[in-house]
């Protein structure tokens, strides 16, 4: 019966050339829904990414009790300096401990691709936070000086805003800003940043002496529970720690949530239309083929191997309709760099569109499941046909 | 239209191929509505935003919160007819999780900015107005948490603290509504005063406001006010952006970016695909029917007449799949926000329904007219030797 179920798919194939026009059909439909498919996914997994190579596992930031973002938290002086004081956390080598309080706002300044106004991140740091975030390299022009105006910009935020060369002078309300280097950060959310000295920042903001964040580097990962019941034990500290990669994580859960529902819905319904498309390409691939199916039917051929025979073609037509929808997603759409808003804290984020393997993979396993879900009823009917009448069909 | 009966029957031909090329059109449209809902979720409703009204934030950033003394200097300006005030406050119930949109305000001043936006019976309007502790909130939300007139909720906010670290304790005063399509019924808006008495003096963020909105009585003139605005608050500490609320709204879509855009851009591109894809097999379906059509013409039918009964036939197909399809679509999304609250203005608009309907109609003639003109232009004599 294999050797049988072989020889008529293999005659089938061959025979796809005659059917080309409507074998065309069910390829092209099924690359449409998984071009989509690729396409919109692809979004989420490149923010996806970005939030991923911000975290190290070593990094802790610790925020007000109570708040999701960096945005809305808020530390005094005070509680800063209880916090740096606290057990787990590395020290460098004159003894001073590895953290980093930090402000972060948002200024108005606009996007390149529209020319409209975007809230730009902007980050204030002290000297200590290169050495917890060390992944941070100026890569144009120099760092910013303590005390002085002066700002640094990442990489991803100099493409997506306007005007951000080292050199320019930024007007942010009374205050001039001078722009004097550009950092990368291994592609991290960082380089979607603006970043100056804290001390400068909080008079501008009205902060005081208060900060918003402090990022610690753990003396080892595992020190992670000593310094958290440390900080939640104090009861001069309202604060939540958390490891920088389950922060980066949740910062863009809404927004890939909106991403993910609304690419699934789409998947869906036009994985509908294209299941619709395969079973009308196989109904007439069966239609055209039926006094041949009956012939072999009638030479002594089981029904199985005309059903796994149908089943094979579609699958394979659905397979090269994946392989074509997912190459020109990636092709047009993989390492495509934009910014968008991030849902949490309201500023704004870079990153590049990802196709990823695991994606591709997905979407073809998807293609071949509308591909057989299309040839299941042709394959019955084929299977079913009464081979006297249908010899007699013209 | 004699004819009827036989388009009738060349539809039951083969039946499958009928049933699934209108499931495909089908799908096809439902996807078009849904397409046109994500499109106006992502411009964040700016078509509903008003023209005459207008917001002025902070010229660094919205989250520098103008001082108080604002509000009575606008109000000044010739042309400004109300005013009112809002702090985003980010207040969550239960869960972190649980967010929604979350202003502390000055209840009658708001209200008398946003006429239709809020719903709400007069005898709850006058209850919130008289309880400094009180709330309205969108129907939405109050259905999502299952609330009702008169509760008290403990809402926590991210940005604001209690000196005890404990919620606020808000009464629902009244639960609004608003007929406007797509308007965001999402909205829990409080009194200022309760926010206000939290918040300590020294931090100076007492008594200054995220943005004022304010209405002016001639539309046409919100270029010069706001500019007359921007003018009086500069080189202060505070310079001002003030701008109509539909160019806010606008920015803020715009921020959400070209992500949205570049959606709705392949969905459309696969949409036309599948329209394209079974415009031919319907295309398919009639030209193999040429020398029965020559047939026809040998008997004496007219090319119009010929063509004619091939429109029907092929419009029926796509207002079958397609009418059908935009139907679903519209009960679909009237079932509203997929995201949970996130985009608010997720609504089928009037004019794309007409579009798809107009769409329908194309897909049914192009399909069919194609073949049916070649078939006129046949000779009998050539058609008929065909198969």
């Amino acid at each position: 019966m294999l050797s049988q179920a072989f020889a008529v798919t293999a005659v089938n194939i061959r025979s796809i050339r005659e059917r080309l026009g409507s074998s065309a059909v069910a390829v092209v439909g099924i690359a449409g829904v998984v071009l989509v498919f690729v396409a919109v996914l692809s979004i989420a997994e490149g923010v996806k990414a970005t939030m991923e190579s911000s975290g190290d596992p070593n990094t802790v930031l610790i925020l007000r009790a109570g708040s999701d973002t960096e945005m809305t938290s808020g530390l005094a002086g005070d509680n800063v300096r209880v916090i740096q004081d606290a057990p787990g956390i590395a020290h460098d080598s004159s003894g001073t401990p590895l953290t980093s309080p930090e402000l972060f706002v948002v200024v108005d300044h606009p996007l390149k691709r529209s020319g409209s106004a975007a809230n730009v991140p902007l980050r204030g740091v002290t000297a200590e936070a290169f050495k917890v975030h060390p992944g941070v390299k100026i890569v144009e022009g120099r760092n910013f000086e303590p005390g002085k105006n002066e700002v640094i910009a990442g990489r991803a935020a100099q493409r997506q805003f306007v005007g951000l060369n080292v050199g320019t002078t930024l007007k942010w309300g009374e205050s001039t800003w001078q722009l004097v280097g550009i950092f990368e950060d291994a592609g991290s959310v960082s380089e979607s940043e603006l970043w100056c000295d804290a001390k400068v920042l909080q008079p501008a903001y009205r902060r005081g002496n208060s900060y918003q964040s402090v990022y610690a580097r753990l003396a080892s990962p595992d020190a992670f529970q000593q310094l958290k019941d440390a900080l939640t034990s104090n009861p001069q500290l309202t604060v939540t720690p958390m490891r920088a990669q389950d922060y980066y994580a949740t910062q863009t859960q809404t927004l890939q949530g909106i991403i993910r529902t609304i690419g699934g819905i789409i998947a869906i319904l036009m994985g509908v239309g294209a299941v619709f498309g395969a079973v009308n390409t196989m109904y007439s691939a069966v239609a055209s083929r039926t006094r041949e199916i009956a012939t072999l039917r009638a030479l002594g051929f089981g029904s199985i191997p005309v059903v796994f025979s149908v089943l094979v073609e579609a699958a394979l037509l659905s397979v090269l309709g994946g392989l074509i929808g997912g190459a020109i997603a990636w092709a047009a759409f993989d390492g495509y760099e934009t910014a968008t808003m991030n849902w949490q804290s309201f500023s704004q984020i870079a990153f590049a569109f990802a196709v990823t393997p695991r994606l591709l993979l997905i979407a073809l396993g998807y293609a071949l499941i509308m591909g057989l879900l299309g040839g299941f009823l042709p394959a019955y009917k084929a299977a079913r046909l009464p081979v006297v009448t249908a010899l007699r069909e013209l | 239209m004699k004819f009827l009966p036989m388009v009738w029957r060349n539809l039951l031909r083969r039946k499958m191929r009928t049933i699934f090329t209108v499931l495909s059109i089908f799908v096809a449209f439902v996807l078009f509505g849904v397409l046109m809902a994500i499109r106006m979720a992502f411009t964040m409703g700016v078509d509903m935003a008003g023209q005459g009204r207008l917001m002025m934030i902070d010229k660094v950033s919205i989250i520098n919160p103008l001082p108080a003394s604002y509000g009575a200097r606008v109000k000044q300006i010739p042309g400004v007819t109300e005013i009112s005030h809002a702090n985003w406050f980010g207040g969550y119930y239960q869960d972190v999780r649980n967010q929604f949109a979350t202003f502390a305000v000055e209840p009658e001043s708001w209200l008398r900015v946003y006429t239709v936006e809020y719903e709400l019976p007069e005898d709850q309007k006058k209850a919130w107005f008289a309880d400094r502790t009180g709330a309205i909130v969108g129907s939405d939300t109050a259905k999502k948490f299952g609330w009702k007139v008169g509760q008290r909720v403990p809402i926590q906010g991210t940005i604001y603290r209690r000196p005890d670290g404990g919620p606020w304790e808000f009464t629902i005063d009244g639960i609004y509504d608003s007929k406007l399509k797509g308007a965001d019924k999402t909205q829990f808006v409080f009194n200022y005063e309760y926010l206000r008495e939290t918040i300590p003096e020294r931090s100076g963020f007492r008594d200054r406001y995220n943005w004022y909105v304010f209405t002016i009585n001639d539309p046409d003139r919100a270029p010069q006010i706001g500019s007359q605005i921007d003018a009086m608050f500069a080189n202060s500490p505070n310079e001002t952006k003030t701008n109509t609320e539909k160019a806010f709204v606008s920015d803020w879509a715009k921020q959400v970016g070209d992500i949205g855009k570049i959606m709705v851009g392949i969905v459309a591109m696969a949409m036309f695909t599948i329209l394209l894809v079974t415009g031919n097999t319907m295309a398919q379906a009639i030209r193999e029917r040429t020398n029965e059509l020559a047939v026809l013409k040998t008997l004496g039918f007219g090319d119009g007449r010929i063509l004619r009964m091939v429109l029907v036939e092929s419009t029926f197909i796509a207002f079958l799949g397609g009418i059908v399809g935009l139907a679903v679509s519209y009960a679909l999304i009237s079932r509203g926000d997929p995201t949970n609250g996130l985009l608010p203005a997720f609504y089928f608009p009037t004019k794309d329904i007409v579009a798809g309907v107009g769409l329908v109609f194309a897909l049914g003639l192009a399909a069919g007219s194609l073949p049916a003109l070649q078939a006129s232009r046949l000779r009998i004599v050539d058609a008929l030797r065909r198969n």
